[in-house]
């Protein structure tokens, strides 16, 4: 089962490689990591969705919380949250016709086209993973995707809920 | 009014002894010849000079088990630091405090593969409880007394602390500044047993028909060895230790049955097999206690207690997990208990300790002996005890003869067991033994060895040596790596590949060219009254060298893949 961890810590030298060391060890997978320091500068936030049973997810949680530059470490999947990713793609858009479909689809996935050259358009689009996978599927039956980036998913738990100090 | 600056090898010192550290053990090389300097300039400290940076930190480790004072090593950048991973991962298995200080190349040139030059604190990172990258002078105190305030609450562990060089010489200088008293917002280990929890807990152990205690290595870190013993007599229940746990309760104990898992006794484990509620008190379910975890105790409701809420469910699922220091919890339980008027229920314990007898008169602990037939090692261990009274230190290395010391020598207070449970790192005993014995000098600190595990770190008997260490060194000789090679003998069909040690040397020659006292013993007729004599040397080391049977095998021994009370009680019978 996805589940997706979001995890403050403190923002020193070397945090985020106790963390990532810490999945290898224990043979815990990795899907997507993203990190960067939030609003408040001495802290950082890390979301890393992984896959696993109910056991490795606990085991997972404890072991990440035993981390001593740590702060605190919530699971997303399994409540009301908001997720999001970014994907930025560069497809071939040398036709005519291609460029319009290509507009076409983007615009229906509510994406932008924010670059293009003489024959190709860069494309930025927002949304879950899900959306991010359709979109890249219909795109490849359309034209050919010459380069993809996607950031990894961020989180945050519906409503009052929060993940601070 | 100025501030008084100091260079960063003085706030290294003064931080030390700000923590009251009394000794030091290292080796010098290029990068911290600053710290030795300042070392060197003052009095409050020891250093101890090990000849090789892994046996420091056994030493440290010795140290620490037997004294719970955190040990501090110290040693340089590059191989004196990378020396240093198999001391600090067996500090870690076994959860030991300790504080590693580190060497590293300027901080100008960290990254370009300078001389001497090792990023120690990638290294250790999955051996460590944490670490820290010194990068300004004025932090070197407080990052020194967060180091100690680390590795020594919650579950204790080793912690690493990197000093690049530019950060330690006397050009640069800084005021020193210390904050004892720390606090970390990241870092609030659970002290209390959950209230709820304990509640439940109590419960279910005043139902139970059919408990067992199975305590661990956390009673003796906590120090919690007289509170566990008041528990025991109120529930008048059954208690086991693991190999870590020794002498949390005195192994003389009436309530004790011996410790548990693959070279358990029988009983202990019938027990833990049979139980209906298993109290598990700073213990963690390691491999070598359960076997095969699918068939472990399957009738058992599990209360879990443990300062690391990792090790709760992560082999064996825990009914009533309790996450907190294990003797404030079983303080905890203690009151609740008492508050619910809880009496044991006679009838039961009546029926219980009858059953526990039956697989206790067993014996499965024992060996024979033929008289004019070669030594057997067990016979080794029942003699040291009874010279020392059983009062003894006894650190000892990996093998066949930790499993016979551990079986055959009873504990009666914690701290006197002195062994690397989890790593199982040979080459443990000696430096560990040295440790022991600088803090206890009049004590009798014995080193139970093999001709296997002594050859790794047989080079610190030129510390002993230069520090007036007189430990007793015990080698059960057997000519070959008997674990290994009863291993062989089970499983392997006898094939004896690469367990015989050739070209031993002479032990005692080897001792007495470093200045100590050799002495052999190879028939059985002699093993008392030169047993007895090696302990009557006071001031001087001696390397009792015994020829044992090295046919023996260590018996108990669990089934492989089966239940926790499958097990060979000898050779071919099973239990």
């Amino acid at each position: 089962m996805r589940h997706i961890l979001a995890i403050l810590l403190e923002n020193e030298p070397g945090a985020l490689s106790r963390i990532v060391g810490l999945f290898s060890q224990r043979a815990f997978n990795i899907e997507s990591l993203t990190v960067a320091p939030t609003d408040d500068n001495s802290l950082s936030r890390v979301t890393i969705a992984t896959i696993g049973d109910d056991k490795v997810l606990e085991q997972i949680i404890k072991q990440v919380n035993k981390l001593v530059d740590v702060i605190k470490i919530s699971e997303l999947a399994d409540r009301k949250h908001v997720e999001r990713e970014l994907l930025l793609v560069k497809v071939t858009a040398m036709s005519d016709k291609s460029r319009t479909e290509v507009k076409r689809i983007t615009d229906i996935f509510r994406g932008s086209v924010i670059d293009i050259g003489k024959q190709v358009y860069t494309i930025e689009l927002t949304g879950s993973n899900d959306k991010l996978n359709a979109f890249i599927d219909t795109l490849n039956n359309e034209t050919e995707i010459i380069e993809s980036a996607r950031s990894g998913c961020v989180g945050m738990a519906r409503g009052e809920k929060a993940l601070r100090v | 009014m100025t501030t008084e600056l100091f260079t960063g090898a003085e706030m290294v010192v003064k931080a030390l002894s700000a923590l009251k550290v009394k000794y030091i053990f290292g080796y010098p090389g290029g990068s911290v010849l600053d710290l030795y300097d300042a070392i060197f300039q003052q009095s409050e400290i020891e250093h101890i000079l090990v000849r090789h940076e892994q046996a420091a930190t056994h030493m440290a480790d010795g140290y620490t088990r037997s004294t719970g004072e955190v040990g501090v090593v110290l040693a340089t950048s590059g191989p004196g630091a990378t020396n240093c991973v198999t001391g600090i991962a067996t500090a870690y298995m076994d959860s030991i405090p300790m504080v590693v200080l580190a060497g590293q190349v300027p901080t100008t040139l960290i990254g370009n593969d300078a001389f001497q030059e090792t990023d120690i604190v990638g290294c250790t990172r999955p051996i460590i409880k944490h670490s820290f990258n010194c990068r300004d002078l004025a932090e070197i105190p407080n990052i020194i007394a967060k180091a100690f305030y680390i590795a020594n609450t919650g579950r204790p562990g080793p912690v690493v602390v990197e000093l690049p060089k530019d950060l330690l010489i006397p050009q640069n200088k800084a005021p020193f500044n210390i904050e004892t008293i720390v606090k970390m917002r990241s870092y609030n280990p659970n002290i209390k047993g959950h209230p709820k929890q304990i509640r439940k807990a109590a419960k279910t152990i005043s139902e139970a028909k059919k408990l067992v205690i199975y305590s661990g290595g956390g009673i003796v870190l906590a120090d919690a060895s007289a509170l566990l013993t008041k528990l025991v007599e109120t529930l008048k229940a059954p208690i086991t230790n693991t190999l870590m746990g020794l002498g949390g309760i005195s192994g003389l104990h009436d309530n004790f049955i011996g410790m548990l898992g693959m070279h358990g006794s029988l009983e202990a484990n019938k027990t833990m097999a049979n139980a209906d509620v298993i109290l598990a008190l700073g213990a963690r379910f390691d491999d070598r206690v359960t076997n095969n975890v699918e068939r472990f105790c399957p009738n058992a409701t599990i209360i879990h207690v443990d300062i690391d809420p990792t090790s709760i469910s992560k082999t064996i699922n825990a009914h009533i997990p309790v996450v907190g220091l294990v003797d404030i919890v079983i303080q905890q339980l203690l009151d609740e208990l008492s508050e619910t008027n809880y009496s044991p229920d006679e009838e039961s314990l009546k029926d219980w300790w009858q059953q526990i007898h039956i697989w206790r008169d067993m014996s499965s602990v024992s060996y024979k002996q033929v008289e004019g037939e070669k030594i057997k090692p067990q016979r080794v261990i029942e003699t040291m005890y009874r010279i020392t009274n059983g009062e003894a230190y006894v650190a000892s290395d990996v093998g066949q003869h930790q499993m016979f010391a551990a079986q055959y020598y009873p504990f009666a207070k914690p701290r006197q067991w002195i062994n690397s449970g989890g790593a199982g790192t040979m080459g443990f005993g000696l430096p560990a033994a040295m440790g022991v014995k600088l803090a206890f000098p009049d004590k009798h600190v014995i080193c139970i060895t093999g001709d296997g595990s002594i050859q790794m770190n047989i080079q610190e008997l030129s510390t002993c040596k230069q520090y007036n260490l007189p430990v007793v060194i015990i080698t059960l000789n057997n000519r070959s790596l008997g674990m290994v090679r009863q291993w062989q003998d089970m499983v392997y069909g006898g094939r004896h590949s690469s367990s015989y040690m050739e070209s031993l040397p002479d032990f005692t020659k080897v001792a007495e060219a470093y200045g100590h006292v050799g002495i052999k013993i190879d028939t059985l007729d002699e093993l008392d009254s030169k047993l007895e004599e090696a302990f009557s040397i006071k001031n001087k080391l001696v390397f009792v060298d015994v020829l044992v049977d090295e046919k023996e095998h260590v018996y108990p021994m669990h089934i492989r893949q089966g239940g926790i009370d499958d097990m060979w009680i000898s050779k071919g019978v099973k239990g």
